[in-house]
């Protein structure tokens, strides 16, 4: 049997104090409770502040917990700072690409456009930020998909002949996913257009959402039909260049 | 051959970033600092210029080994800064002496009245452009002078340079104390009071007006062009542009033709309008300005609308307020209403600058009824920067007797659709986002690049300009001029807060 991680029993009795102290408490104070030297416990706190469980005041003297830590279940990560941390490796992408750039995350089964990159060839495009996508018919949808566990979409609509309908086959289809860390996606949802999508890893390795292009198939894959590989390396440098922003300064 | 990359270091008021650029106008790789903003007294403002030089030299590296790159593969620098913060320093230690005093500062602002005395505030408005307040450099240098003891006579001597950021960071990549060069370019010169704007030159009548010796200034170069070559940070590698952030986000959106305009969208919010080789006087409270000079050709101009406080209301609201954690979560908080409620927020924190000018301005809350929840005033707070860019857009379009057709728009902010989609419906007209949002950066780029020959061209930069994102407007006319006199109430009601006798001698 592993053993059990010390630093995290730590943590855990640093939030019990924390919780116990409406008016919050200092470095030194936790130490002294816990007979940890300052630093330790100095490094505790910090990390339990870029996870955003504790709060310090206005001094910088006192921790505190956060709202945030009542409420484990919500989405850790507001969708607003999600797309300020995305907008310049989105449009870095969709510029290379030469395709449309869209970063998703998962709300209530659906995957929700957070942000919308136009397909840089200045055609007529509308911003569909806000909007829903089917996330069993887009390669975005798989992305936040397979690293979900509670939310299987009830119904497997059908968009064309070849969206996945059948439960098995798109848990298989998710594995592949989860295997390689990038989904694709080859007229499921729209004829003739296909999709690549990798997902948005943040603190811990939470999956935050996911960023992808769309485009018409002859552009999207090679001459094989299969999802051209300089494309699908440009999403998951986009995917880990938005993760190491996420994870650098909360 | 590897790659090669134009490194762009943007010196803003919040944070220095290093950005690499490459030949298509691409951002491959950011590295970003935050300085400490100090506060040492009421509506003072400072930076310790000795922490940006060090941010300077860790982003820069930074930014190259993000990408797996070598320094080799540099071919310009081009600099970007925040406008109007001055600095002195010591010509033979190469140290600042005392803080930066940033932009924002208004300890100037009694200096400002006396200056301005009984020919009013455009006195030297024929010369250089630009009204007297406290927001430009040369009141700020008299202040210095006069209140640090025995500047002036060192500074008579020559012992003492002074800088706004572009050159502080051109003096320390060229070696500082040992060899070190003294340059500005006509944008951020333009931007000192002391510059006539015609002859792009330090004038006589103004440095007398300022009581402001002559050698402590820099001399005065084109935005685009070689200044030389670093011997730190980058080794070998050539400056080959620097200019004011404003200017330079105009450059990055590639509007190169009289007519064309941009708004940045950061801290505070800058509409420029490129108004050719000519000088054009505003009489609606836009400021003349240079747009750029490329090497030895003629000047560009611009004609300028300020708008203090945007994104630092949503700071504050963020920090002073503590009502959310991050900017951007203010979208989700103002989304839990439906509209204003009734309330608006006019951010006079330190007057209000275009079109108003007034220095005695200060801040309101309008409106305010028991009704007002905090989703209404994160609403306010987000309006606030849409209207003022309607008051900008109105007397720019009487300035210029063409209305705006189309807003093109870059900076932090625009990550704010509730934000870009409200511009909109304000002003009328759709809203245009490009591919890089960083368009201060890639200003900067572009004009190092160009003079080192790794763009030919205006023409080819231009072609890389592509649109990212639109807003089309949507709001009933009705509402929008109700909502409109509203704020131009809200604004009035500002005005003569602060009375002369209130000031500190
Ligand atoms: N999503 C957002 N909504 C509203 N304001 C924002 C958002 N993201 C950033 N900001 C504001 O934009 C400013 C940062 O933009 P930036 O272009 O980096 O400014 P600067 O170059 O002046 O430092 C900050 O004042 C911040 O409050
Ligand atoms: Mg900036």
């Amino acid at each position: 049997m592993p053993g059990t991680v010390q630093s995290i029993e730590r943590a855990a009795a640093v939030l019990r104090l924390l919780a116990a102290a409406p008016d919050g408490l200092g470095v030194a104070d936790l130490g002294n409770a816990l007979g940890l030297a300052k630093t330790t416990v100095h490094g505790i706190v910090r990390t339990l502040h870029q996870v955003g469980f504790v709060e310090q005041d206005h001094s910088g003297a006192h921790y505190h917990l956060s709202d945030a830590f009542g409420r484990l279940g919500e989405s850790y990560l507001d969708p607003n700072e999600l797309r300020s941390r995305a907008i310049n490796w989105a449009d870095s992408l969709a510029s290379r690409s030469g395709e449309v750039v869209r970063v998703g995350r998962l709300v209530e089964g659906k995957v929700e456009v957070v942000h919308h990159v136009f397909r840089p060839d200045d055609s007529d495009q509308d911003l569909d930020v806000g909007t829903t996508l089917p996330p069993h018919a887009t390669a975005l949808g798989k992305a936040v998909l397979a690293y979900d566990t509670s939310a299987r979409p009830r119904s497997l609509e059908a968009y064309t002949t070849r969206t996945i309908t059948d439960p098995v086959q798109l848990s298989e289809e998710l594995a592949t996913v989860r295997s390689r860390g990038w989904a694709t996606e080859f007229e499921e949802h729209t004829v003739e257009l296909a999709s690549i999508a990798a997902p948005i890893r943040g603190l811990g390795g939470l999956v935050v959402g996911a960023v992808g292009l769309a485009g018409r198939i002859e552009r999207i894959c090679d001459s094989r039909l299969r999802h051209r590989g300089d494309l699908v390396s440009m999403v998951r440098a986009t995917a880990d260049a938005i993760a190491r922003d996420l994870r650098e300064d909360p | 051959m590897a790659e090669q990359y134009v490194a762009a270091v943007d010196q803003g008021t919040n944070s220095t970033r290093c950005i690499l650029f490459d030949r298509r106008g691409r951002l491959v790789s950011v590295a970003q600092r935050e300085h400490h903003q100090l506060f040492p007294r009421p509506g003072w403002v400072e930076h310790d210029a000795g922490e940006i030089w060090n941010n300077v030299t860790r982003v820069v590296p930074a930014a190259i080994k993000q990408i797996g790159a070598t320094p080799s593969q540099i071919v310009a620098i081009g600099i970007a800064n925040q406008r109007e913060t001055s600095l002195l320093w010591d010509r033979v230690t190469g140290r600042p002496i005392g803080r930066a005093v940033t932009w924002q500062d208004t300890r100037t602002d009694r200096l400002v009245t006396e200056l301005a005395g009984s020919e009013g505030p455009d006195r030297f408005a024929q010369l250089c452009g630009l009204p007297l307040t406290t927001y430009f450099s040369a009141p700020r240098i008299r202040w210095l002078l006069d209140h640090t003891p025995g500047l002036r006579q060192r500074a008579e001597r020559g012992e003492i340079l002074f800088g706004t950021m572009e050159s502080w960071l051109i003096w320390n990549f060229t070696g500082g104390a040992n060899g070190g060069l003294h340059a500005t370019d006509v944008t951020n010169a333009s931007r000192t009071m002391l510059m006539n704007i015609e002859t792009l030159e330090w004038d006589d009548r103004l440095l007398e007006a300022f009581d402001v010796p002559r050698a402590i200034l820099p001399e005065i170069r084109p935005s685009s062009g070689v200044f030389a070559t670093a011997t730190e940070v980058l080794p070998g590698v050539r400056i080959g542009a620097a200019l004011g952030d404003q200017q330079a986000a105009l450059f990055g959106q590639t509007c190169f033709s009289a007519g064309e305009a941009k708004c940045t969208y950061g801290t505070g919010s800058f509409l420029l309008l490129h108004t050719g080789q000519e000088i054009v006087r505003s009489k609606h409270g836009m400021l003349t300005t240079v747009a750029y000079q490329i090497g030895d050709q003629p000047a560009s101009y611009a004609l300028e609308g300020s708008m203090a406080v945007t994104g630092s209301l949503v700071q504050w609201f963020r920090d002073g307020l503590g009502m959310i954690h991050t900017a951007a979560e203010i979208e989700t908080l103002a989304r839990t209403v439906e509209d204003n409620g009734g309330a608006y927020i006019v951010p006079a924190f330190s007057g209000l600058f275009a079109p108003h000018w007034r220095s005695e301005a200060r801040g309101v809350i309008a409106g305010l009824t028991g009704y007002i929840t905090k989703g209404h005033l994160a609403r306010a707070v987000l309006e606030a920067t849409g209207f003022q860019t309607l008051e900008v857009v109105d007397a720019m379009n009487a300035d210029s007797g063409i209305a705006l057709t189309a807003l093109k728009v870059d900076g932090g902010m625009t990550a704010n659709n509730l934000l870009m989609q409200f511009l909109a419906d304000l002003l009328d007209v759709p809203v245009v986002r490009p591919m890089v949002t960083e368009t201060v950066s890639l200003g900067a780029a572009y004009a190092a690049g160009l003079a080192v020959g790794y763009w030919p061209d205006l023409e080819g930069l231009r072609s890389n300009w592509h649109r990212a994102g639109q807003w089309m407007p949507h709001m009933d006319p009705a509402r929008r001029a109700t909502e409109y006199a509203n704020w131009q109430a809200a604004v009035q009601r500002t005005f003569n807060w602060i009375r002369p006798e209130d000031q500190e001698p």
